[in-house]
């Protein structure tokens, strides 16, 4: 499963064509005086086509998609949850037949890579024309909620799909903000722990650690010669921000006050961030070369023996794709410092996962219901998050074997009691990109071998807060 | 065929000749313009447009396709830029309510995180501009110069130096984005471990302070063949006999490229300068492909901090105004540039 829940969450090195701002890179067609006697003319039609065409980048992103008026036709973007959009297919397709079947509605699937979902919704929000059933990251529920784009799950349509309790709390309450009718039902859920690889910490004769000190000392035990005792994708704006909630929520770090407003430079979310910050920095126990990483390296590491420990989101062919074999590698909670820092709470992850929403253009709303109740459902909850190595957000689903393994069993005791949704305001995107970069600079500053001290974290989060002032 | 409806053919093939087409067919119009001669047979068709029209109707594609391709959004570009437009008002963004100057006193606040953050950008754009089309105008002029000679094998050293043009922009970004990787990268296994110029420290290239000149690098890799192609289509025009008669008179190599051919490209120079300039100060593909969302300072070029403020902030009145700064800005540098450097040339000829 790749970053299922962040709207920055490519990377550049696979970033496909974005639609805008993409400067001109050729004129448009000069205006010509007729002797041509002079430059002039041709310079000036040629800047000016070049200026049009820079100032017409600020528009809008362009439109997509197209909400399907039939009521025997529902068009569904789906989130790229497997190793590649192939595999997504091959995952989905059978199952949409089968909804075919049942119900006579065709189901016209797209899978959308996470470089482009967020901008294809807002742009589908822009224009009404978009899909009639999508997948959001479960964080980014509370903004798109506040667009007004999504169809809110009242009571009624909450019953229509079979009802509230079925889902648990946790990931129903990653689906919008509190107090509101819920934007979208959760579809998959996940959650962060600390993978370790087995055959190194038994080789260094270590358990896997309960506090972070423990992860910490393990970690100096394990780096030797060109292995590290843990790998962080230190480039990445989801992984950097969701590291700072979850271990933020140990330091009892709180990013937005209760009415919503923008609270970064905590002195809790500093000591948060320094601590994760100085795994490079201070012990140097992952690789400085990790600062820059982005684009999965860090995976790369874990299943290559180049580091021994990794914090990553519910995933099993993260690893196997990449030769691991189930087995070699083991879970537990991410560990929290211990004593626990004044205010602290017992949460060390965020409820992750991908949730399912209905468009509110769609022409089509029985159909779309019926989708999601059929998603949603028992057994399509356990074949899917099966094939994805997700966990089921549906209570009756997690029930199956499947979901008994070690690792699950680890997750679902984290989801179902350690786990807290990110904040659910509108501005939690803005949240994500502001502190996840502000966190990107910290982590190439400390791997330049510049100290990271309180006060640069600080200056660093307070400048991130204020680009959010609006 | 009438006289008039051959001039006004000949206006609208040429685009801007219309002035002259229409002028010509405004005499040419009048009583005189009648049917044709009765040995014509064909009957005509019931409806005749006044021939004044014609050029107009002619163009109008193109004007419509102007407006809905350039004008139509910057107006509401413009337009975006005194609204409130956040995520509250997109789905009905022509709701949004006004903020007046507001979004552009956001911009403009140096004092405060956006407007400085604005102003950081605009200063490492300024930069790499500079850098970017000095060193790529230099490069393209010393290659086409050297280029001028026939020797062998200087078709296939033309083709080659112009790939970099030729591929596409994305795997051309990308493949430097894996050369300049700290661990794995060639940039640094040249330099740190078989040239060892950086005493056994490996660089980063991506992230951090070194940002600017990695961006420079590519940028200048990616702008100089279009000089070298433009310079050396110039220079085909300078005649021969003019450097045979100088170096009868004695002069040198430096000499004949100071006197001859540089006055020559003159006006070639005036109207590459100011392209590359606008390629780079508006360069977007670049540093997003190289640096991903989040460049570091010395990689954020302007229209990348644009997108940045409007797209992952959900911002866009603030990113309008933004984007309409830099249209204001542009133009006056050229209009400045356009206005100075014809000014030295007419004082010259």
């Amino acid at each position: 499963m790749r970053h299922p829940t962040s709207p920055a969450s490519g990377h550049s090195a696979t970033s496909s064509g974005e639609p805008p701002a993409a400067p001109p890179r050729r004129p448009g067609r000069p205006a010509r005086r007729r002797t041509g006697r002079t430059a002039t003319g041709l310079t000036a039609g040629l800047a000016a086509g070049l200026l049009l065409a820079a100032a017409a980048a600020c528009g809008g992103g362009t439109t997509s998609g197209g909400g399907s008026g039939s009521s025997k036709t529902l068009t569904y973007w789906a989130s790229n949850q497997g190793a590649d959009i192939a595999a997504d297919q091959r995952v989905l397709k059978p199952e949409l037949a089968k909804f075919e079947k049942r119900t006579g509605i065709k189901v016209r699937l797209e899978v959308v890579p996470w470089t482009d979902l967020l901008n294809r919704i807002l742009a589908a929000t822009t224009s009404g024309q978009g899909p009639d059933v999508l997948n959001i990251g479960n964080t980014w529920s509370a903004s798109l909620q506040a667009t007004g784009g999504l169809m809110p799950f009242d009571a009624k349509a909450m019953g229509e799909i079979g009802g509230a309790q079925r889902f648990v709390p946790a990931a129903l309450a990653s689906a919008g903000a509190k107090g509101k009718d819920p934007a979208a039902v959760p579809l998959y859920s996940t959650a962060y722990g600390l993978y370790y690889n087995k055959k190194m910490f038994a080789d260094a004769k270590l358990d896997p650690p309960k506090t972070w000190q423990e992860m910490v000392d393990d970690g100096h035990k394990l780096t030797k010669g060109g292995v590290h005792g843990i790998a962080i994708e230190g480039a990445s704006i989801p992984e950097n921000v969701h590291a700072a909630f979850n271990i933020g929520q140990m330091y009892g770090a709180d990013f937005f006050t209760p009415d919503g407003k923008p609270q970064f430079a905590t002195s809790q979310a500093v000591a948060a961030i320094k601590s994760y910050l100085g795994l490079l920095g201070i012990e140097k126990i992952a690789a400085a070369g990790n600062a820059e990483y982005s684009a999965n390296q860090s995976i790369n590491d874990f299943a290559t023996r180049k580091a021994a420990m990794l914090m990553w989101q519910t995933t099993t062919s993260g690893f196997t794709n990449l030769g691991m074999k189930p087995g070699e590698w083991g879970v537990v909670p991410i560990p929290a410092p211990s004593p626990a820092p004044p205010g602290g709470r017992p949460i060390t992850s965020m409820v992750g996962g991908i949730n399912l929403a209905v468009f509110k253009s769609t022409g089509n709303r029985d159909g779309a219901l019926e989708f999601v109740k059929f998603m949603t459902g028992d057994d399509e909850q356990k074949i899917l998050n099966k094939a994805y190595g997700s966990l089921p957000p549906v209570t009756a689903a997690q029930n199956d074997p499947a979901f008994d393994t070690p690792d699950t069993r680890v997750f679902k005791g984290i989801l179902a009691g350690h786990a807290a949704p990110l904040p659910q305001v509108p501005s939690e995107s803005q949240f994500e990109t502001a502190v996840g970069t502000a966190m990107k600079e910290l982590f190439a500053d400390a791997a330049a071998g510049r100290p990271i001290t309180d006060d640069k974290i600080r200056s660093k989060l307070e400048a991130a807060q204020q680009q959010m002032a609006e | 065929m009438t006289s008039a409806h051959v001039s006004s053919g000949s206006g609208v093939s040429s685009g801007a000749n219309v002035s002259s087409g229409t002028a010509r067919e405004g005499r040419a119009g009048g009583p005189r313009h009648g049917r044709p001669p009765a040995s014509r047979n064909r009957p005509r068709s019931r409806f005749r447009l006044p021939p004044r029209l014609l050029p107009y109707l002619l163009l109008a594609p193109a004007v419509v396709a102007e407006l809905i391709v350039h004008v139509v959004p910057i107006a509401v570009g413009i337009w975006m830029s005194f609204r409130e437009l956040t995520l509250f008002y997109i789905r009905d963004w022509a709701k949004a309510p006004g903020k007046g100057f507001g979004n552009y006193r956001v911009a403009v606040d140096f004092d405060a995180a956006i407007g400085k953050d604005l102003l950081t950008s605009f200063l490492v754009t300024a930069g790499v501009t500079v850098l970017a089309v000095g060193l790529s105008w230099l490069l393209g002029t010393a290659a086409a110069i050297l280029m001028q000679d026939r020797f062998r094998g200087r078709g296939l050293l033309r083709a080659a130096f112009l790939i970099p043009y030729a591929l596409p922009v994305y795997a051309a970004v990308m493949t430097w984005g894996f050369l300049f990787q700290r661990d794995t990268g060639m940039v640094n296994h040249v330099l740190a471990d078989q040239l060892h110029l950086t005493g056994g420290d490996r660089p980063f290239w991506l992230i951090g302070g070194n940002g600017f000149w990695a961006l420079v690098t590519v940028i200048v890799w990616r702008s100089w063949p279009f000089a070298f192609l433009v310079l050396m289509a110039g220079l085909q025009n300078v005649p021969r006999d003019l450097y045979e008669a100088s170096a009868l008179d004695g002069a040198g190599v430096w000499r004949q490229v100071r006197h001859i051919t540089l006055p020559a490209l003159r006006p070639i120079n005036q109207v590459l300068v100011l392209v590359l300039f606008l390629w780079t100060f508006n360069d977007f593909n670049t540093p997003f492909v190289l640096f991903g969302k989040a460049p570091p300072t010395g990689g954020d070029l302007i229209s990348l901090h644009i997108y940045r403020a409007s797209f992952l902030t959900w911002n866009f009145g603030t990113g309008s105004a933004m984007s309409v700064l830099l249209l204001l800005f542009l133009l006056l540098v050229t209009a400045v540039y356009l206005i100075a450097t014809s000014r030295r040339r007419s004082a010259h000829a």
